[in-house]
């Protein structure tokens, strides 16, 4: 019989070492799977995993090669960026013990209202335009979380429910604009809007890659939520009120102002991102846009411990399952939804594995648990 | 008019699998998000299980029975392992969606007969009222027997009773002796196999055909449901009847000519539950009086 025990202190070695061995667990397990689908398991974890890491291990150390090697870590740097944007901001939320799982919505409203500022703001320099881009997108996040914000603050309506409803929302109000108004008329019939001049398209970092100044608003951006989680009072609110929300109370923190704050924070960084995806690697608004990544940040919330610097290794992880989950697909012919399974049972692993944090394991015998 | 009202008393058939499911869960004290992962599990399983058996009394059990091991997974997860409830149960939904996708790969753009449609002679066929309310198949049937065998468990059997106990307080139901985990442990799964019919139920007769994500979030409205009724059953049952209504609009608006692009008619279920959601929620003793004291708590018994 196994007992739980609580520790007297969570343990700290064991909250970084969790999402490693989880990581472990995960590569265990999805072997298991992939054999079972008839694929050698070790050559498609290898794929999945660590082909992009190797890769990326060749551009390091051969740098006569590097521009045959630079692909794919770009490209993983490239899926991280929204990852991390919107991680970054659950993480807060999250900690607040609030539960915003409507950041794909949230980041189609980014891109939409981007959007509006690429199809009709005004042309000139991208110091001018850029800017007004990417506040335009950050604001359509903002109001839309603002939604749930409101509804929960004021008529103690779930943000669960309501930010995941404004998803589904979010995707018929994208899927009409571009069939409808903002319908390219030199589209030959296709659902996408006019292509985004030259003064909305963010620059390129590295010459003959994708990866793009995102990188550095979300690595900027990241860092700078740790320092305000971890050295400000607003930081401190934001922990006490999810941690003890009578605590808070009687040290005459707001609850529903920190609702008000979390809830637009990771609003906004959804939104943020997804003018900059749109922007960064489509160049105009069309249906599909990955909103999914709203979903996937989640897991990268947790796997960063929920901390925003650490979403940053999170986004990184979950970039690297997409890109060998792309690979797999063209080498092995194996489906997407590979990916989907990886990285619903990381979360489950990880769960189970943060439970160690906080109590230790101890065994009994079957007469004195039956007790 | 009629076909209209035939088609709410199909919607309203996963809401009410799904939901019936997700209150009993509720009631106990455990709050599952993963309802979404469970139905497309149940509707991927009972869809392999009819294409490729034909057999569609065995797909409905199995649907079930998918559904329930998903639960299961959320049990050892949260339940044992006390991990967060409302993360374990986001983690169920993205591995549903992943893993219903993959099983039904092969299935995409299959059709398969849909369930059988049970008649009654004489009342199936006279009137409107007749050919509305008794010419459907059996799982229509079947849950609002479910339906009811549930309002009946929970307020008038001694288990029910315990489980409302364990939901609560789990403090004092341990106390006296109650097995809280077990009880949620049956509670959950039972939950899970009800969430794997609504979605068999989508996938064998509502569009007989497999498609991914087909549940297009009813998962998620079925939980809503839940708080729109109060926890409680009969209000869950008119519920589902009012957010099926809603989902037929946007198939029979244009039909109609309303004139409304079919997006923002698409958007109506999504919209009316956040407008039920408010409504109920603003009226703290309409929640408060009902809701499960311990939902979502993790429970460890010292002792």
């Amino acid at each position: 019989m196994i007992l739980l025990e609580p520790r007297e202190q969570p343990s700290r070695l064991l909250a970084v070492l969790s999402p490693v061995v989880a990581i472990g667990l995960m590569l265990f397990a999805g072997g298991i799977m992939l054999a079972a689908m008839g694929q050698p398991p070790l050559q498609a974890l290898y794929v999945y995993f660590f082909q992009p890491v190797h890769e990326l291990w060749f551009y390091l150390v051969r740098p006569e090669e590097r521009a045959m090697w630079i692909y794919t870590p770009s490209e993983v740097l490239v899926k991280a960026i929204p990852l991390a944007l919107i991680g970054a901001g659950l993480t807060i939320c999250f900690r607040a013990n609030v539960w915003n799982i409507g950041a794909a919505g949230q980041y189609t409203l980014g891109a939409i209202f981007g959007g509006a500022a690429a199809l009709y703001g005004p042309e000139g320099s991208p110091w001018l335009t850029l800017p007004l881009y990417l506040a335009a997108g950050a604001f359509g996040g903002l109001l839309w979380a603002a939604i749930p914000a409101f509804l929960r603050t004021r008529f103690n309506a779930n943000e669960i429910l309501v930010s995941l409803m404004l998803t589904y929302v979010a995707t018929l109000l994208l899927d009409w604009l571009v069939r409808g108004p903002w319908k390219s008329p030199t589209s030959f019939g296709f659902p996408v809007s006019a292509d985004f001049t030259d003064s909305y398209l963010l620059p390129v970092l590295v010459q003959g890659t994708r990866l793009h100044l995102g990188l550095i608003l979300a690595i900027v951006i990241a860092v700078a939520l740790a320092v305000m989680m971890a050295r400000t009072l607003r930081g401190f609110r934001v922990r006490v009120i999810g941690a003890a929300p009578r605590a808070g109370a009687f040290a005459g923190f707001s609850q529903s102002g920190t609702i008000w704050f979390v809830l637009l924070l990771s609003g906004g960084l959804a939104g943020l991102a997804g003018a900059i995806e749109v922007s960064a690697t489509i160049g105009k608004l069309q249906p599909e846009i990955s909103a999914s990544y709203g979903f996937t940040a989640i897991i990268v919330a947790f796997l960063g411990r929920l901390n925003p610097a650490g979403a940053l290794l999170g986004a990184l992880i979950l970039a690297i399952s997409y890109i060998g989950g792309e690979n797999a697909q063209i080498l092995l012919k194996l489906p997407k939804n590979v990916t989907g399974i990886f990285q619903g049972m990381l979360l489950f692993f990880l769960l189970a594995c943060d439970t160690l944090i906080r109590y230790r394991i101890r065994w009994t015998s079957a007469a004195a648990g039956a007790a | 008019m009629e076909p209209f009202l035939i088609s709410m008393m199909i919607a309203a058939t996963p809401f009410l699998f799904a939901g019936m499911g997700e209150l009993v869960a509720e009631r106990s004290g455990v709050l599952n998000l993963g309802v979404e992962g469970m139905m497309l599990m149940g509707a991927v399983a009972a869809f392999a299980v009819s294409w490729s058996t034909g057999n569609s009394m065995l797909a409905i059990m199995t649907g079930a029975i998918a559904g329930g091991l998903m639960a299961l997974i959320f049990c050892v997860i949260a339940l044992s392992l006390l991990a967060n409830q409302a993360a374990t149960g986001l983690a169920l939904t993205i591995f549903g969606v992943g893993a219903s996708g993959l099983i039904g790969q092969n299935f995409v753009g299959e059709a398969l007969e849909p369930l059988q449609k049970l008649t009654i002679p004489v009342m199936s066929d006279s009137t409107m009222l007749g050919r509305v309310l008794f010419a459907h198949d059996g799982m229509v049937y079947l849950a609002l027997v479910m339906a009811a065998a549930v309002a009946w468990f929970l307020s008038l059997s001694r288990a029910g009773l315990e489980l409302r106990a364990v939901g609560d307080s789990h403090t004092s139901a341990h106390a006296l002796g109650l097995p809280v985990i077990r009880i949620r442990y049956a509670a959950t799964i039972f939950g899970g196999a009800m969430a794997g019919l609504g979605g068999a139920y989508l996938s064998l007769a509502y569009t007989p055909l497999w498609g991914e994500n087909m549940t297009n979030g009813r998962g998620w409205i079925a939980l809503a449901l839940v708080v729109f009724a109060t926890w409680r059953p009969w209000r869950l049952v008119a519920g589902a009847y009012l957010f099926a209504t809603v989902t037929q609009l946007q198939f029979y608006g244009q039909n109609w000519g309303w004139p409304i692009p079919a997006q923002f008619l698409a958007m109506a279920p999504y919209l009316a539950t956040v407008v039920a959601l408010v409504i109920i929620s603003r009226d703290i003793s309409l929640t408060k009086a009902n809701a499960p004291a311990c939902i979502g708590q993790p429970f460890r018994a010292e002792r």
